[in-house]
């Protein structure tokens, strides 16, 4: 499905077509690029887009973002995602950048958006904490002024790729005594400081991607702090609505669709019994891609016509997951018996894996997959934002 | 129909359960998957003196004759220890084929040293391209006097690694579809020519692929008549079924309350989880489907036991929905645990897996359905 796109429109898709056909690293393309990569390899495309000056599509022009229109950006969004490259550092570029730029001082714009720009910066988020998922105002990690400082301790976890971080941007309750979403405030940290220390967490995929963080006693110099004290729980949520957008996945979802089929025509004769009920359930799930696509491009043409799209974040959020975790969980099912195997990690190309090669992460992508339902406000709570904030109840 | 225990049975299950509590802790089964081999040889041989391996064997045979409801005592209860020794390969598959179809030879020779824990099996049947049919087999068993020469590959092959023998299907004569014609022979694992690529299954087990160059073995090592070894194979099925459907039992058992624990204790917005009608409404629906679970487990393995004429439908029908089932609870206790669901470090996580595989062995969901619907 395509967008009804202008003459202008048709050419810059050719022209974002032809550039990743071009320009994407080949080194990059591993059999699971999440897990795959040095953290050297995976900025390769970060580096790529930002000397062409793609970096950051949804960024100000003022701040270096292309100024593309909301058709352009979706259309950039849209070939990226088809052809399978990963997808520049989204902590930095999607989340913390437009904070800063948004809520920061002048000082903080020019210290940190060039170097977030670049890739030479490295941030993950430091939100969750053991008792505070799904319900981040419960945050407990304290910030405490000292002077020009803030001494800060507490236990960030579930830190995406936080081994590979230079930054941290936290959540820190800097007014014990207020309402929960009242004390909080938005801190960034430098994750050399003395007292910070990361510990792996391995999924059950085996995978090293999320992180312990501990804070102990560090010291934050008070211009790191974004905006006002104890209003770190607005710029909290405007960056949480910045993660949710790019959820549909629908790009992704697509690729990993059609390499079901091909393994589902390889590996699944049309003579055994469980052919027609793979196909069955594939077209459904083609279908479940082509109503949320539909979804995306109706949303897309309200938002350049200047509607907000209000709550529709979470609309994608739940159907892009739940479709991604069906594909992966399908593709599981249709390696057969090699579904038995799984990579170890990290990964080598000495250690023995059995079964064609298009199956060898259908085990840890199924796994993996199972957080999707669960990070970034679980589906259960994108469910009661809906319910609430869509149907008024 | 809910099985009331004898008073032998319920000593049977007290009895691995006081081990199993004591041994076999979640910290110590870390411990022995992280091992080169993946599984414990001491531990192994205390199952066997506490009887586990000569449970289900007729008393003729020197068992104890518990049948297939000592196998179910015993998978439930392996099940919710997540236990990884090979009682599946080496007991049920591999001593329900010899005792099923083995002469009175290989009965002798093999059946003892499985019940004293002397013997680990496996059991090859699967091939790259066979998916979850016994018949669709390539490798070929080519008589030369008085042995068979087998040549080929077979896949995914649990338990192979560390294996002292293996159960190897290969054609004696037809086409690579036809029914009839697989063979089944015991193959040392240490034969001249027999090749074994190892790797690590999902659920922290070890598997093999098997590459066979022309491997010789007696005659007097084929298991069961010459050309019949689907129907063995199939009878061995629905005996594993049954064992496999009473590890996900356990394995859903201990998913359930762990997630009503963690629902009761857990707070976010101030109050438990469990307060939430949402995560309530889950958890019954994994409460019923748990229930579920047991019911058709235990029908399944009475059926066996008394020999029922519908008891390989009524396995294909179990496999197919307790694999839904346990998919379901495994999920959704996932879910339920949010971020720690996905860690390596909590148990509920290598549930998960443990069902994940169990769904993929001897025939998904999906392929048991199908076949189910075939025979009705």
């Amino acid at each position: 499905m395509e967008l009804d796109l202008s003459s202008e429109d048709a050419a810059f898709r050719d022209e974002v077509r032809a550039f990743i056909a071009e320009n994407y690293p080949p080194e990059m393309r591993v059999p699971n690029p999440e897990t795959d990569l040095t953290k050297e390899q995976s900025l390769l495309w970060h580096r790529i887009l930002y000397k062409k000056g793609w970096i950051a599509p949804l960024w100000p022009k003022e701040y270096g973002g292309p100024g593309w229109s909301v058709t352009q950006r979706f259309i950039f969004e849209q070939e990226t995602s088809r052809a399978g490259t990963l997808p520049p550092l989204a902590f930095s570029i999607t989340m913390v950048g437009p904070v800063i730029y948004t809520f920061g001082n002048d000082g903080q714009k020019q210290k940190f958006l060039p170097r977030i720009l670049s890739g030479d910066d490295w941030w993950c988020q430091g939100y969750s904490e053991p008792g505070s998922g799904s319900d981040l105002a419960s945050v407990r990690t304290k910030a405490v002024r000292d002077g020009d400082h803030y001494i800060v301790n507490g236990h960030k976890t579930w830190t995406t790729l936080a081994q590979h971080a230079d930054w941290i941007f936290c959540l820190v309750r800097t007014d014990p005594a207020a309402k929960p979403q009242a004390g909080i405030s938005f801190l960034l940290i430098d994750m050399n400081s003395p007292g910070v220390t990361v510990r792996p967490i391995i999924t059950i995929d085996g995978s090293h991607e999320v992180n312990d963080v501990f804070l102990e006693d560090v010291r934050v110099p008070v211009e790191n702090l974004i905006g006002e004290e104890n209003k770190g729980w607005t710029y909290a949520k405007f960056l949480l609505g910045n993660e949710r957008t790019s959820m549909a996945g629908i790009g992704r979802s697509t690729r990993y669709l059609g390499r079901l089929k091909q393994i589902v025509r390889t590996e699944i004769g049309e003579d055994d019994p469980s052919f027609g009920e793979f196909i069955r359930e594939i077209a459904r799930v083609e279908l479940d891609v082509l109503a949320l696509e539909a979804t995306e491009l109706r949303i897309v043409a309200q938002m350049s016509r200047g509607i907000d799209p209000g709550p529709a974040a979470s609309l994608f959020k739940i159907r892009g997951t739940e479709i991604f975790q069906r594909i992966t969980d399908l593709t599981h099912q249709a390696i057969g018996n090699y579904a038995l195997a799984i990579r170890e990690h990290p990964v080598s190309a000495n250690r023995f894996m059995p079964g064609p090669d298009y199956g060898h992460t259908a085990t840890e992508k199924y796994l993996n997959s199972r957080k999707l339902s669960i990070y970034g406000g679980s589906n259960e709570i994108q469910r009661n934002i809906i319910a609430k904030a869509v149907l008024g109840l | 129909m809910d099985i009331q225990l004898t008073e032998e049975q319920e000593l049977l299950r007290s009895s691995i359960q006081r081990f199993l509590r004591e041994q076999y802790d979640f910290d110590e089964r870390r411990k022995i998957v992280a091992t080169d081999e993946g599984w414990s040889r001491r531990h192994w041989r205390s199952f066997a003196e506490l009887g586990l391996c000569a449970a289900p064997f007729q008393e003729s045979a020197g068992g104890l004759g518990g049948g297939s409801l000592a196998t179910m005592i015993v998978m439930q209860e392996f099940g919710r220890n997540l236990v990884v020794e090979p009682f599946l390969e080496t007991v049920v598959l591999a001593g329900g084929l010899i005792e099923d179809v083995g002469s009175a030879e290989q009965r002798q020779a093999f059946l003892p040293k499985i019940m004293e824990g002397y013997a680990i099996w496996a059991l090859a049947w699967a091939e790259g391209r066979s998916r979850y049919d016994f018949h669709n087999v390539t490798t070929t068993a080519r008589r030369q006097g008085d042995t068979f020469v087998l040549s080929g590959t077979k896949a995914a092959v649990v338990g192979a690694p560390w294996a002292d023998k293996l159960i190897v299907s290969a054609r004696t004569s037809g086409q690579q579809r036809d029914r009839d014609g697989v063979s089944l022979f015991v193959v040392d694992r240490h034969a001249a020519n027999l090749h074994l690529q190892s790797f690590k299954t999902i659920d922290g087990r070890r598997a093999a692929e098997l590459t066979l160059m022309k491997v010789e073995v007696p005659a007097s090592q084929m298991l069961g008549n010459e050309g019949e070894g689907v129907a063995a194979l199939e009878a061995a099925r629905d005996r594993a079924i049954a064992a496999l459907c009473a590890e996900a039992v356990g394995a859903m058992t201990e998913l359930n309350s762990a997630t009503l624990e963690y629902s009761k204790t857990r707070k976010q917005f101030g109050v438990a989880l469990g307060t939430f009608q949402v995560l309530q409404h889950r958890m019954v629906d994994m409460f019923i489907a748990l229930e579920e679970s047991i019911s058709l487990t235990q029908h399944l393995n009475l059926s066996l036991a008394s020999k029922e004429p519908n008891g390989s439908k009524l396995a294909s029908g179990a496999k197919t929905k307790v694999g839904y089932a346990a998919r379901f609870v495994a999920e959704q206790a996932v879910q339920l645990h949010g971020g720690m669901g996905m860690s390596d470090e909590l148990n509920v996580g290598h549930y998960f897996k443990r069902i994940s595989s169990i769904n993929v062995q001897f025939g998904d969901p999906t392929y048991h359905l199908m076949r189910y619907a075939q025979q009705s």
